[in-house]
């Protein structure tokens, strides 16, 4: 659904490619997750989709067009994305701001019917939060908040979901039930793209998991290809063990704690 | 009926009636049956002159001064995201000013080339604005804030100027600049208020046209780029007509301060979110608070003339205040 092929990206007056060279698909049906250090280009990635950074070099396809030929309003029927940064100046209810997702499906001059609104209740439903829809936007808790945004996402009705660090400031059950609703919307035949730090939780619900360093892919493929602890370790550049997740036996990464120095000497008495 | 539709029914006839009172107001107090009458050519020859030749003129071009402000200022707050941003701070007022006291300088005193130097002034200072936050921005992007830090400074470096001009300026020429900056709508004529209609139609009109675009923008410029958005393009015609908006209103009033504003704030907390219905309320509450303060201008100490920029600023900010504590 999405393709990646050879993705470069400069920033300006940057000596060095954010992105060098990225290539992977994300496929219908399942989650990608996207993983790698601060600075390592996660962002970037996302920004290139929706043409926010130009490409030096590669092209980046959605549903077998490049991005460069399709309008932007065409991407955004295409993928639905949430973008990390988000600063929204006034504040709303949850569903006017859910129904924004319905902006590129809507011409100049139509205005929404019956269908939009239609769009816009089951993607709220589906992200679970019907009975916030007439809250306030600046009254939601962090959980909530994400859940909107995802409702928003969905509103679109793209085939492809991608979402920059949607766990970002939530507690672990809000993690596990984000992670379990993109689990079973992938399951329903979207593709999901989800770029995070959370590398154990790619690795219990996704089927790729992409490693980027420095702008480089460093490994591609099923959590239990690419969670080897040498490749993770001299990723992050710390030390760490790979074990398994006792219920499901995917695999799960416990970073360690540095080696203490040895103790100061107690005074002897010889 | 919605909630919302109560909304513009009241609205719009408080405009009405204001605009009728306005009309019956003055030297001459005329009865609103009258007002009506003579408005459709009606009863005696010297009250349906006074008020299509004299006082209509003034009560519409007041009315199309906040409208067009009030548009100006609900478009940029939403494109820039920012409830501060408003015309006049990106420069406009700063511009214009610079041009009509220049003008005036000059001893260019009729009132057609004062309103094109204002006009040419504004439109200097908005492009610069833009050239200046496009030069400065990251990758040679106008960053909405450094497009706001850009405006405010351009606007100094105007009153800089202004000062300068006036430093030495023989008496005439500073009581003109003053009167200019302070804003009137007594210099009204059916071919003022013709020319502000036009640029006002058509600048509302693209503004209109453009609200769906802004709601979006007001997520920031990541998601609105994910939801379709031609961001750079978008973002820039919103402020360029906004501004050329605002710039009309000054060419043809002078500077009428605080309209552009306070009236989007007093539109939000009416609970109006989506820029379509808050432009068009933008307009109907601008032109309201416009008129009333032209009202209030003249009538408060007859047979002098307050200055209208500091009524609507007097008028407004307390209701904006309230409005203000309700939406928070």
């Amino acid at each position: 659904m999405i393709r990646f092929r050879d993705v470069a990206v400069r920033y300006a007056r940057a000596s060095s490619r954010a992105l060098d060279g990225v290539s992977f698909d994300v496929a219908v049906s399942g989650v990608t997750g996207v993983a790698g250090p601060n600075g390592s280009g996660k962002s970037t990635l996302v920004r290139a989709l929706i043409r926010r950074q130009p490409l030096e070099s590669g092209s980046i396809e959605l549903a077998g067009d490049s991005i460069i030929s399709l309008s932007q309003r065409e991407i955004a029927r295409r993928v639905a994305v949430a973008p990390q940064r988000e600063e929204a100046a006034f504040p709303t209810t949850v569903r006017e701001y859910a129904s924004l997702g319905r902006y590129p499906r809507l011409g100049l001059w139509e205005s929404a019917g019956k269908s939009d609104e239609v769009a816009v209740e089951r993607a709220l439903e589906r992200a679970g939060v019907s009975d916030l829809a007439d809250r306030r936007t600046d009254e939601l808790s962090g959980g909530e908040w994400q859940r909107v945004r995802i409702a928003r996402a969905l509103a679109q009705e793209g085939r492809a979901l991608v979402l920059d660090e949607p766990t970002t400031f939530l507690d672990l059950s809000h993690e596990m039930s984000l992670f379990e609703l993109l689990h079973s919307l992938a399951a329903e035949g979207l593709a999901v793209l989800v770029v995070s730090h959370q590398l154990n939780l790619l690795a219990r619900f996704a089927r790729d998991v992409v490693i980027l360093d420095r702008g480089k892919v460093a490994a591609h493929g099923s959590p239990d290809e690419v969670m080897s602890a040498p490749l993770l370790e001299s990723v992050y550049g710390w030390p760490l063990v790979v074990s398994r997740d006792p219920a499901t036996g995917s695999p799960a990464l416990v970073p360690l704690r540095r080696p203490s120095p040895p103790p100061p000497s107690s005074p002897s008495e010889s | 009926m919605s909630h919302r539709g109560w909304h513009w029914i009241v609205g719009i006839t408080l405009f009405v009636v204001l605009c009728i009172v306005a009309v019956g107001t003055g030297p001459i107090p005329i009865a609103p049956r009258d007002v009506v009458n003579a408005l459709f050519g009606r009863g005696e020859q010297a009250v349906v002159a006074i008020i299509r030749e004299l006082r209509l003129p003034r009560v519409v071009l007041a009315s199309l001064i906040g409208a067009g402000l009030g548009m100006s200022g609900g478009a940029l707050q939403g494109s820039l995201r920012n409830g501060l941003a408003e015309p006049y701070l990106l420069g406009v007022s700063g511009g214009a000013a610079v041009g009509a006291v220049v003008a005036l300088a000059l001893g260019l005193n009729a009132d057609a080339a004062v309103s094109l130097a204002a006009f040419a002034g504004a439109g200097v200072a908005v492009v610069l604005a833009l050239v200046v936050a496009r030069a400065a921005g990251r990758g040679g992007r106008g960053d909405p804030r450094t497009l706001l830090m850009a405006g405010v400074v351009i606007g100094a470096f105007a009153n800089a100027v202004i000062m300068i001009a006036l430093a030495n300026a023989p008496p005439n020429t500073i009581r003109g600049a003053l009167w200019w900056m302070m804003g009137s709508a007594g210099d009204a004529s059916w071919s003022s208020v013709a020319a502000l209609a036009i640029s006002i139609s058509i600048g509302g009109g693209v503004l209109l046209v453009l609200a769906r675009d802004i709601d979006v923008l007001a997520l920031g410029e990541e998601p609105a780029a994910a939801l379709g958005v031609d961001v750079d393009r978008s973002a820039r015609t919103v402020f360029l007509v906004s501004a050329l908006l605002a710039s009309a209103t000054v060419a043809a009033a002078g500077l009428v301060g605080f309209v552009g504003l306070i009236v989007p704030h007093i539109v939000r907390a009416g609970g109006i979110r989506r820029h379509r219905p808050l432009l068009a309320g933008a307009a109907l509450v601008g032109a309201s608070l416009v008129v009333a303060a032209d009202l209030a201008a003249r009538t408060l100490r007859p047979p002098a003339e307050l200055p209208l920029g500091a009524v609507t600023a007097v008028l407004g900010v307390p209701f904006f205040l309230s409005q203000l504590r309700r939406a928070t």
